[in-house]
């Protein structure tokens, strides 16, 4: 009696086993090319780069194993290597800029506005188009005789700075640029964050008598944290390494001053050949981005809030 | 309260409208300054529309400067990888979505610390490595990572393909499909606003890439359309109708995409924005 009904138990079960390793062999096969492309492209370069970085090597000749000195000259010879970190820090001052602005613009638009397709298309424009395209524009913008915004400014009597040829005014041109081109993407994910937020919260809210204030800081401002805390992260991890638009708009100068870290280490790797310092100034670069993205997790723990 | 409602309403207006002017004007300043004669680009006040309209800088910019070739290059190199990747993607995210094989999720998270890396990191190792296996100046670099498909959209299509029913896929499976077949005839039929979201982000991101082309290429007759583009600065200096007109024509592929398939294009950004 028993053995029968273990053997019918038995039987199916051996069926599902025999399926269920088919399954493997599907599942391995369909996630090959994404994790061959994982090791090829990311993994080995990884390894590889770790060693780079403790050589000499002009990617011509051998690479030249010495030690940890390209580590040591970053941090103990290098100012302008300092010199652009400061920059790439300063340059970071749009993230927040950008990020309330974008929060403004979500809420207004979120109030049932009569074209709303039409502001949305507006400021996600930006979003879509060509790096090096919008980069030659706002070089033309900032041209300290014939540009729109000087000649805006002088419309209301302003006399404005030489921007992108003033050493003092280039990096705040490039943190205007920046924010610009970078609000609509912002935008629509508060915007999709805000229509996400109970409407219920606020119901109750407005029963108990409080203010428009009072809502959006005790019940907005949490309901959107989540969303909050995704685009700091994912505008430090890109600011940090921001550069093309540097590179085409400003060269790094004048005087370094819009020389960012990855400018730099561009500049090391592709213009001076120097691939071992380069690759030390990379992980050093990719360490600090590392660091501030756990940072960022762990105080996130205090103003994130999720459902 | 309705009085509060109604102020709040008419300073979103107001707010949005300057905004958007912010927004346009400089695009608007573009393609004005693309129409001027060459030495009226720098007369003051600023003449909004250009007297005389001078399209023959766009016929100059198109017939001078190798930008229709950079165009053509641009999409012999974006649109095989893109349908490539977009499939092993999706095969790999259905795996990750819904087959059951050991080792899957350490696979699956393996794949997602990929993302947390930053770019710079494998810049130079990847460009050591091309240049080992002597594919630099060539478009090999540009076209042949992506054919492995890019975690990004492997992540975006498995959150997709979790929301697809599993009877829908049983059905399937009863009728004697094996997984293959579940995804073909099942999945991909049902993902369409996915996958068409991620063929549009995979074009635009593409199209712009000037970083892959400025390491790689070095010969101008396989740059593509941003290389020529950036080029203008040094071919026609300070001649602002010239590189203003360049900078329009290069705008407007992606611009017209985005106005057909926005709808894809916002969800598709939403979608990813808040599983963070």
């Amino acid at each position: 009696m028993t053995e029968v009904s273990e053997t019918r138990l038995a039987q199916p079960n051996r069926k599902a086993k025999r399926r269920f390793k088919k399954e493997y062999l599907w599942g391995y096969s369909f996630v090959a090319a994404p994790i061959l492309g994982f090791l090829l492209f990311a993994f080995i370069p990884i390894g590889y780069s770790v060693f780079v970085s403790f050589t000499k090597y002009d990617a011509f000749n051998p690479p030249e194993v010495i030690g940890a000195e390209n580590y040591a000259r970053l941090l103990f010879e290098d100012p302008l290597f300092w010199k652009s970190l400061v920059n790439t820090f300063y340059a970071a001052v749009g993230i927040p800029i950008g990020m309330a602005v974008a929060l403004a613009i979500a809420i207004a638009l979120n109030q049932k506005i009569v074209g709303i397709k039409y502001f949305r298309t507006v400021f996600f424009l930006p979003t879509i188009c060509s790096v090096v395209a919008l980069t030659l524009l706002w070089k033309w913008i900032f041209n300290a005789d014939y540009g729109l915004l000087n000649y805006l400014l002088s419309l209301i009597n302003v006399e404005g700075p030489a921007w992108l040829n003033d050493y003092r005014w280039a990096m705040p041109s490039m943190i205007i640029q920046g924010v610009w081109a970078g609000l609509g993407f912002h935008m629509i994910l508060y915007l999709a964050a805000l229509q996400g937020v109970s409407s219920t919260l606020y119901e109750a809210a407005e029963i108990d008598g409080a203010g428009s204030w009072k809502k959006f800081r005790y019940i907005t401002i949490p309901g959107i944290s989540p969303t909050t805390l995704f685009i700091l992260i994912t505008a430090i991890i890109g600011a940090l390494q921001d550069f093309v638009r540097f590179m085409i708009m400003t060269e790094g100068g004048p005087e370094y001053s819009t020389m960012t870290v990855v400018y730099y280490l561009f500049l090391n790797a592709f213009r001076y050949m120097d691939m071992g310092y380069a690759s030390a100034m990379a992980w050093m670069l990719g360490i600090l981005i590392m660091i501030i993205t756990l940072i960022n997790f762990w105080l996130s723990r205090r103003w994130v809030h999720y459902e | 309260m309705n009085k509060n409602r109604m102020f709040g309403r008419i300073s979103a207006y107001v707010f949005l409208i300057c905004g958007s002017i912010f927004m346009l004007l400089p695009f608007a300043w573009m393609i004005s300054t693309s129409l001027k004669q060459e030495g009226k680009v720098f007369e003051y006040p600023v003449r909004w529309i250009p007297n005389p309209v001078e399209w023959g800088n766009y016929l100059t910019v198109l017939t001078e400067a190798p930008l229709i070739g950079g165009l053509m290059n641009t999409l012999i190199i974006i649109l095989p990888p893109m349908f490539i990747g977009l499939l092993t993607s999706a095969l790999a995210a259905y795996a990750f979505a819904k087959l059951r094989f050991p080792g899957r999720d350490f696979l699956f998270m393996m794949m997602l610390a990929t993302m947390t890396i930053p770019g710079v990191v494998t810049m130079i190792p990847t460009f050591i490595l091309f240049k080992t296996i002597g594919w630099l100046d060539s478009w090999n670099p540009l076209m042949i990572p992506g054919m492995f498909g890019s975690a990004a959209c492997v992540f975006f299509l498995r959150q997709y393909f979790r929301t697809i029913p599993s009877e829908l896929e049983d059905a399937a499976k009863m009728d004697g499909l094996n997984p293959f077949g579940v995804f073909v005839r099942v999945i991909l039929p049902l993902s369409k606003p996915a996958l068409a979201a991620q063929a549009i982000f995979g074009f635009i991101g593409g199209y712009n890439d000037f970083m892959g082309p400025l390491i790689y290429i070095n010969s101008p007759e396989k740059f593509t359309l941003q290389l020529v583009l950036a080029s203008f600065q040094g071919y026609y200096v300070s001649n602002w109708t010239l590189i203003m007109a360049g900078s329009v024509l290069a705008l407007i592929p992606t611009v017209i995409l985005f106005f057909f398939a926005q709808r894809y294009f916002v969800e598709g950004i939403t979608m990813s924005g808040m599983k963070g």
